[in-house]
């Protein structure tokens, strides 16, 4: 980028082990398992024990990016925690998170709040400020416990995970070639202070939000570099449900099968601020040198972030450090309603 | 919560995030949490900080479930002593379920989780819990 190279020096996930069926939820609000199941894309989604929440995620995701770079943590510079699910209105993630993987005192860091996009924005900050030679590493998280209304088609989707990439200019394992964004003001989701769920524009959240920016954004990265979609190893997009990204390769011109190793919501749910990181971290756990990949992240209100990354050499010497996003899938216990809505603390007096 | 409940809570921040304890460099034990004197070798004591790993042993553990103020949601849960890899035990809850496998001697890892809320507006209070592995 600007004639200096910059990528990822590490990166690390966490997924929450209990998962509800979406057949169980569906038991309890009189739905059709098979409708909603196929209808959203997603079998089952990662559900948070009682004792966690955003920084907690955020800790465990951060600590593995330590150790799958390999790096001091001291050398940490910047480090940025996007959320919408940040455990408290005002006093930072970033701070827990920094002292949890011990980069404090000498160290910049600030939570950032932009829907489901907060964790891509915090990569492009790292970026421009490794770049300017401010400091050695940027760490950026993308962390969410989000919450559905009980009832509400969110209910089905919103998931629990974390994902965290350490962002340089040296011992890389994938390189950004480049990134660019499409910003516009669209009321399509929000949460008022003070509210305990989410408001939503059903329908109006696929064409003039999602669709609009993803597309309009990847075009833009397509068009800026030069790189033709058949040139694409892989593509990795938001995944509010396990559908849309695979709507959204198909009018890019992108196959379907590009696209499945990065698609994780049907199995862990929408884990929004992380959901196309860990998209790209689990296409990350299974890619080779020289293999390019698209990511295009969206939040509402809205926005999208596109990244175009060459993976490098340096991937191999370090595959296995730390836990793969694959075993965190793969490590399960399925949970009844009644413990989810306890979980979750869904009900007022909880 | 009073200054000075902030003021320990803060001060415990390194131990409770991060696992910090001594070393001994005079008898070569460790401890937890941190001391400034080391009880085997009074004056002669030699102590440093030092980090652990984070793995350890369950060495004694019991289940919750009359929980005191604060943990009704979280019961029922297990409780142990765990010997750490460097050999100080320290009590800790044990999470993520599978209580039938809690055990003497189970090996566990060190996992970051809320301890304790403060109610709805209060502080929220951060640190080591332990899973079996
Ligand atoms: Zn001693």
């Amino acid at each position: 980028m600007n004639g200096k190279t910059v990528g990822i020096v590490g990166y690390g996930s966490y997924v929450p082990k209990f998962r509800i069926d979406a057949e169980e939820i569906t038991r309890i609000w009189g739905e059709e398992a098979k409708r909603v199941k196929e209808g959203l894309g997603i079998q089952e989604k990662s559900v948070p024990d009682i004792d966690e929440d955003a920084a907690t995620l955020a800790v465990e995701a951060a600590r593995n990016a330590v150790k799958h770079a390999g790096i001091d943590s001291k050398e940490i510079g910047a480090l940025y925690v996007g959320s919408e699910s940040h455990p408290y209105a005002v006093k930072p993630t970033a701070t827990i998170v920094a002292e949890a993987i011990g980069a404090t005192p000498n160290l910049t860091a600030v939570d950032m709040e932009f829907a489901c996009k907060a964790g891509t924005a915090a990569i492009q900050c790292c970026m421009g400020m490794c770049v300017a030679g401010m400091f050695k590493y940027g760490m950026a998280i993308g962390s969410d416990t989000s919450q559905g209304r009980p009832g509400d088609a969110l209910e089905y989707s919103a998931g629990a995970g974390a994902a965290a990439f350490i962002i340089g200019t040296e011992n890389l394992v994938a390189e950004i070639e480049a990134t660019c964004s499409f910003t516009t003001d669209t009321p399509d989701f929000w949460r008022r202070p003070g509210a305990d769920f989410p408001s939503h524009g059903g329908r109006f959240t696929g064409e003039p939000a999602y669709f609009k920016h993803v597309i309009s954004a990847s075009k833009m990265l397509i068009e800026k570099t030069g790189v033709k979609p058949a040139e694409l190893d892989y593509a990795v997009f938001h995944q509010p449900n396990g559908k849309f990204p695979l709507q959204a390769a198909k009018m890019l011109g992108i196959p379907a099968e590009k696209v499945k190793q990065g698609l994780i919501t049907p199995y862990i749910g929408n884990t929004y601020s992380a959901a196309s990181l860990l998209g790209l971290n689990s296409v990350l756990d299974v890619a080779k040198p020289g293999e390019r990949i698209l990511m295009t992240s969206f939040g509402s209100g809205a926005g999208s972030d596109a990244f175009l990354i060459r993976v490098l050499d340096g991937i191999e010497k370090k595959r296995g450090r730390a836990r793969s996003l694959q075993s965190y899938v793969d490590e399960k216990e399925y949970v009844e309603y009644g413990v989810y809505v306890k979980h979750r603390r869904k009900l007022k007096s909880l | 919560m009073t200054g000075t409940g902030l003021a320990l809570t803060w001060r415990k921040i390194p131990e409770r995030y991060n696992l910090l304890g001594s070393h001994c460099d005079n008898c070569g034990e460790n401890f937890f949490p941190i001391r400034n004197i080391c009880p085997n070798c009074r004056r002669k004591g030699r102590m440093g900080g030092t980090k652990f790993s984070g793995k350890g042993v369950i060495y004694s553990h019991t289940f919750v479930t009359s929980p005191p103020t604060g943990f009704e949601l979280e019961a029922p849960y297990a409780i142990a002593i765990v010997q750490l890899a460097e050999g100080p035990k320290l009590t800790a809850q044990i999470v993520d379920g599978d209580y039938e496998k809690v055990k003497i001697g189970a090996p566990v890892e060190m996992v970051f989780r809320k301890i304790q809320e403060d109610g709805k507006e209060g502080l929220i209070h951060y640190g080591f819990k332990f899973k079996l592995i």
